[in-house]
């Protein structure tokens, strides 16, 4: 596969409908009116020489090369700047703009170091090209003048460095920052000769403002702004179309590899949900599947007190096989289940659900979803019918109002983020529901209409304090409802919601939220054009997760916001399948698309393919799991690809569960918390090394590509495969493609997808069959999935996680933007200059009731358990919340978390706890019991060489 | 001059919010009140205006008239522009330089005045043309600089 060289129009598309017609070099070209000479030229292959101008900014018309002369008018205009006409007739080739663009070079070149044979960016570098295209042999000035090149480099971003001698002050990497990134992070000091691109106030890049993100470097013509990875390999010399690992924006990326090395990985201009943007995860941080902590060979004990043994792949999965049916023997066939994950492929967690539902002949199946976004499938099923997001993330263009509520995008989702920051930009308005002031509540260039900075746990009263307002205002779009809702569900809902206790005072001192801002927030989405809800986990990880996510659903419907662009109801799914994991039927109680097992007739169709009776009775939740080992009746675990120690919630009852347990295999990078508790390790292989396909937060259906050979021996499909096949239950593909093939043949949802569909036109979003051949972007267009849109009644109940005189302070949870959830693969990589520990947000007037200063050690404890970080004393929470992160094992935030959740899926409450916050001098006991255990558990064995 | 105060650039501020395009008359406030246009306040404009600490200082930095270092107790700017030029400017500020023994931006060692080029003050007719602590001065030549160094007590 050859390199993939995207074309770069260099001016962005024009969106006109209008059509121009105009003659360039002779040849006869039609465009959208307001597109640039430039891209006009080059969509009729005509490249006119440029160095400014690239299509993922706007025009700016500084560099002087890509000028053009149009007949009739005098002078030579900037083709990047200049607008078509209709019949325009432009020459680009003439010995007048040779002229002077030869002298526009030589100025360049005259204060450029000619160092281009050792120069990282020899053979991809647009300077040099220009000085080819424009015949560049002899600068008149000579190199003597005054000039940049001893100007020193700044090489303090762990990923890329700035070497300001090579730059040629175009200003994209300035314009890329802005525009596509909307960070601001860079401009241009001083001015003429001593213009030079600095980062914040004369900063090193690190100190700035810079996420690194890397659109500038992206952007950068020159080698200024160069990835370090290039400079130290070299050029790539191919690249394969994949999809980012991290989170559920599900970017598409080039990986440029050199043969079975990564030199880069860069984003795909053609990626839909992307659009050539990447965070600082997905663009740099993938070195962890390099890591030197990476478990490549598989390992067995028998006792966990016992240190890791390296065996051979055969040896491990015999092991498994011999001991889960063991356990099935003697404790029964629902002795044993399976985990599935988030962060595999969608063939992977079809594969072992289908093997727990087919092998191991039961339905204890679950995903790490559980702890996320089961609520998101169970709240939008029950009200439109789809357990999924309603629209594509282009849809946030035609927003006009736009509320996130427990949703932190700048951080957790940073590409959606740039995309809504851009929107926000252009005039839409926001409005922010968090206890916590997130950025987007004021970031530079952006700021919130209203931040409704409510108590933890308090989601579902705001919400139906919005749609009080709404319905007794007289707000409602009463045609929507009326065409398209079920009017007896909304007349009960409309009754329910008018009740006075469901009024922003009633709801108010609840809240913490006045009133007044309540009803102005409420207005403003009701009558400011298109309205879109964006949430994440902040909705969903609460006892009254689902309902809340139903009283969005309803917000929506009241007002209209349903069923085209600009609109809906969207979940920012945390990982990057998430969706995927649950559509491919990962829990207990649903095959794929979401159909019960006790459906006789769905139940018969996977029978009938899969050759083996199947239980009709949904299979234990995770919490369940842990009940039942706990009880004794649940024995053997296999969890693919997550790390239940850490991620859920309670960690003594997790651990003690898993310590009860007597076969638990863990497949996976490195050994994981989890895997102190495990008898068998197989070794996972990374994105890069498997082929399969991710479904993001928008239904879409991404290609991951295999790009190296897994560094373990078996990419993660085929173990499960195999160990189908020692327990007796063959499955056999010879590729993933396969497996989605029958994934297609068993589900009306996916009915037409398939690796050919995926390879011709990208990416589809589900649904996908014979009604949207190529995929589904906004749900519910015409009608809702369910035919009438279902009100439902969302009492607000509160949690029974509450403050009293030991626990007077709330806890929630959140995420930075450089470290991804438990940190596995984010904490192996140079991310952690960025985040090195979790620390405690703590608001001052709580700090100093305390006697805690800033930095300093805090313990934090709950009615569960108690650890110890550092403080951080800051106004971003309200007086009576903390807040911390939990991408670090040895903070252990989950020690503190409760057993609560939600009523109806399980999904824990992570996010509220009451706790406490004292001075510290160390580690929790807990802490230091724990290190003792992994010191001992997770040791492994010298191999002695024979 | 005032020392560095936050409260007083946040004041600054505050005089010019609501008003469309604040950023430099901002600026030109924080200058006037303190010197020049420290660190600090790029800081605080920043963070009042919404912007990055990056765009105020690319503008802070655009304009030579913006200082990136406290001036003396008397700023005294001399025209290089052309038709001060012919005039002779160029004689009339070495002297200058010379008498004070500073360099062109430079303050003397007492911190009496700060000599910094400006390019036309609008004042061609009585060139060479200069312009003290905010004064414009015309035609400059030996009396006339021995009046601004009494002025600025050297």
């Amino acid at each position: 596969m050859p390199l993939v060289q995207e074309t770069d129009y260099g001016t962005p598309a024009s969106t006109s409908t209008e059509v121009v017609g105009l003659t360039i070099d002779g040849i006869r070209v039609t465009v959208p009116a307001g597109t640039s000479i430039m891209r006009a030229a080059m969509e009729a292959g005509i490249q006119v020489p440029k160095l400014c101008a690239t299509d993922s900014v706007e025009a700016f018309g500084s560099c002087r090369l890509c000028l053009v002369e149009i007949a009739g008018r005098t002078g030579t205009p900037a083709s990047c700047t200049t607008p078509v006409a209709a019949g325009m007739v432009v020459s680009t080739q003439t010995e007048r703009l040779k002229q002077v663009r030869k002298g526009v070079m030589e100025l360049y070149i005259s204060d450029h170091p000619l160092d281009c044979l050792t120069c990282a960016a020899n053979g991809d570098c647009e300077l040099q090209d220009m000085a080819g295209a424009v015949g560049l042999r002899d600068v008149r000035y000579g190199y003597a003048g005054e000039n940049h090149l001893a100007e020193a480099k700044d090489e303090s971003n762990p990923y890329f460095t700035f070497d300001p001698s090579k730059c040629i002050v175009c200003s994209r990497c300035v314009r890329a920052c802005e525009e596509v990134q909307g960070t601001f992070a860079l401009t241009i000091q001083g001015r003429g000769f001593d213009s030079k691109v600095s980062a914040g106030m004369a900063e090193s890049f690190i100190e700035s403002e810079c996420v690194s993100c890397g659109a500038c470097v992206q952007a950068c013509p020159t080698a200024t702004l160069m990835e370090k990875t290039v400079i130290e390999i070299g050029l790539p010399e191919h690249s394969v179309v994949t999809t980012c690992a991290y989170c559920g924006v599900g970017c598409n990326f080039k990986a440029e590899m050199r043969g079975e090395e990564v030199v880069r990985m860069v984003p795909a201009k053609d990626g839909k949900a992307n659009h050539g943007h990447s965070c600082v995860k997905g663009r740099f941080a993938w070195g962890y599947a390099n890591h030197r902590e990476r478990i490549l060979k598989p390992m067995m004990r028998e006792r966990i007190d016992q240190p890791w043994r390296e065996v051979s792949w055969d040896e491990a999965i015999g092991r498994v096989a011999s001991e889960f049916k063991r356990l099935q023997l003697t404790h029964g066939v629902r002795s044993i289940g399976g985990i599935t994950s988030s962060r595999c492929t969608n063939e992977e967690t079809y594969l072992v659900q289908k093997l727990v539902r087919g092998g191991f002949g039961n339905n204890n199946i679950d995903t790490c979803a559980r702890v996320c976004h089961s609520p998101t499938g169970y709240g939008l099923k029950a009200t439109f019918g789809t357990s999924a997001g309603t629209q594509d993330f282009d849809s946030v263009e035609h927003a006009d109002v736009v509320i996130v509520i427990g949703a932190n995008p700048t951080d957790a989702h940073p590409v959606f983020a740039s995309r809504l920051k851009k929107r926000l930009r252009q005039g839409a308005r926001l409005i922010v529901i968090d206890p916590r002031r997130i950025d987007l509540v004021r970031t530079p260039h952006v700021e919130a209409a209203h931040h409704l900075a409510l108590r933890p746990g308090t989601n579902a009263a705001i919400l139906n304090a919005l749609a009080h307002t709404i319905v007794t205002e007289g707000l409602a779009d009463e045609a929507f409802i009326r065409e398209r809702c079920d009017l007896s569900a909304f007349a009960h809902w409309a009754a329910f919601v008018s009740e006075p206790q469901n009024s922003p005072e009633a709801v108010g001192p609840v809240t913490g939220v006045s009133p007044d801002e309540i009803r102005a927030a409420a207005r403003l989405f009701a009558t400011g054009g298109n309205g879109a809800i964006y949430y994440g986990l902040g909705v969903t990880e609460h006892s009254q997760g689902s309902t809340v996510v139903m009283a969005i659903a309803n917000l929506a419907m009241v007002t209209g916001n349903i069923g085209r662009p600009g609109v809906g109801v969207n979940p920012l799914r945390g990982q990057n399948n998430v969706q995927g994991s649950c559509d491919m039927g990962s829990f207990p109680h649903e095959f794929s698309g979401y159909r019960h097992v006790s459906d006789d007739g769905v139940r018969a169709t996977f029978e009938e393919l899969w050759g083996r009776p199947l239980d009709a009775e949904p299979g234990l939740r995770i919490v369940n799991m842990f009940d039942a080992a706990l009880d004794g009746s649940f024995k053997g675990l296999y969890v693919q690809g997550e790390d239940i120690l850490q991620s859920d919630p309670n960690t003594h009852h997790v651990a003690a569960a898993l310590a009860a347990m007597e076969c638990i295999v863990v497949q996976d990078l490195f050994l994981n918390e989890t895997s102190r508790y495990a008898h068998v390790f197989l070794p996972g292989s990374t994105f890069l090394e498997k082929d399969g396909t991710f479904t993001n937060a928008e239904r879409r259906i991404n290609r991951v590509r295999r790009v190296m050979a897994p560094r373990n021996g078996m990419a993660d499909w085929e173990v499960t495969l195999a160990i189908g096949k020692a327990m007796g239950f063959e499955m056999p593909y010879a590729h993933p493609a396969e497996v989605m093939d029958e994934i297609a043949r068993l589900t009306p949802s996916f009915a037409g997808v398939s690796y050919d569909l995926l390879d011709r036109v990208g990416s589809v979003q589900w649904p996908c069959n014979a009604a949207a051949p190529v995929g589904t972007p906004v749900m519910h267009a015409e009608s809702f999935q369910r035919g009438k849109g279902n009100f439902m009644i969302t009492e607000y109940v509160a949690t029974d996680e509450k403050v009293g005189p030991r626990f007077p302070l709330l806890l929630t949870t959140g995420r930075v933007l450089t470290q991804y959830n438990v940190g596995a693969q984010t904490r192996r990589t140079a991310n952690v200059v960025w985040h090195e520990e979790d620390v405690l947000e703590i608001h001052p007037h709580d700090a100093e009731e305390r006697g805690v200063r800033d930095g300093d050690w805090v313990k934090l404890d709950s009615r569960t358990g108690g650890t110890t970080l550092r403080a951080r004393v800051t106004d971003r929470v309200a007086p009576g919340v903390v807040y911390t992160t939990f991408h670090h094992p040895v903070t252990q935030a989950n020690v503190v978390t409760s057993e609560h959740s939600d009523w109806a899926t399980n999904c824990p409450e992570y996010k509220v706890t009451a706790v406490q916050v004292a001075p510290s001098n160390g580690p929790s006991d807990w802490q230091r019991e724990y290190g003792e255990h992994g010191r001992k558990n997770l040791r492994i064995a010298a191999v002695v060489a024979e | 001059m005032a020392t560095w105060s936050e409260a007083e650039a946040r004041e600054i501020v505050r005089r010019h919010s609501g008003r469309e395009g604040p950023l430099l008359p901002i600026l030109h406030d924080v200058q006037a009140a303190f010197g020049w246009v420290p660190p600090e306040a790029v800081r605080v404009v920043a963070d009042a205006l919404n912007l990055t600490r990056a765009e105020v200082h690319g503008v802070v930095s655009f304009y030579h008239d913006f200082r990136a270092g406290p001036a003396g107790r008397h700023v005294l700017k001399l025209c290089r522009a052309e038709a001060c030029q012919s005039m002779g400017s160029e004689a009339m500020a070495q002297m200058i330089l010379d008498r004070f023994g500073v360099a062109w931006g430079d303050t003397t060692a007492d911190g009496a005045v700060t000599v910094e080029p400006i390019y036309c003050l609008g004042l061609c007719s009585c060139a060479p043309a200069a312009m003290l602590d905010g004064e414009p001065i015309g035609r400059l030549d030996r009396a006339v600089i021995d009046d601004i160094a009494r002025e600025v007590g050297r």
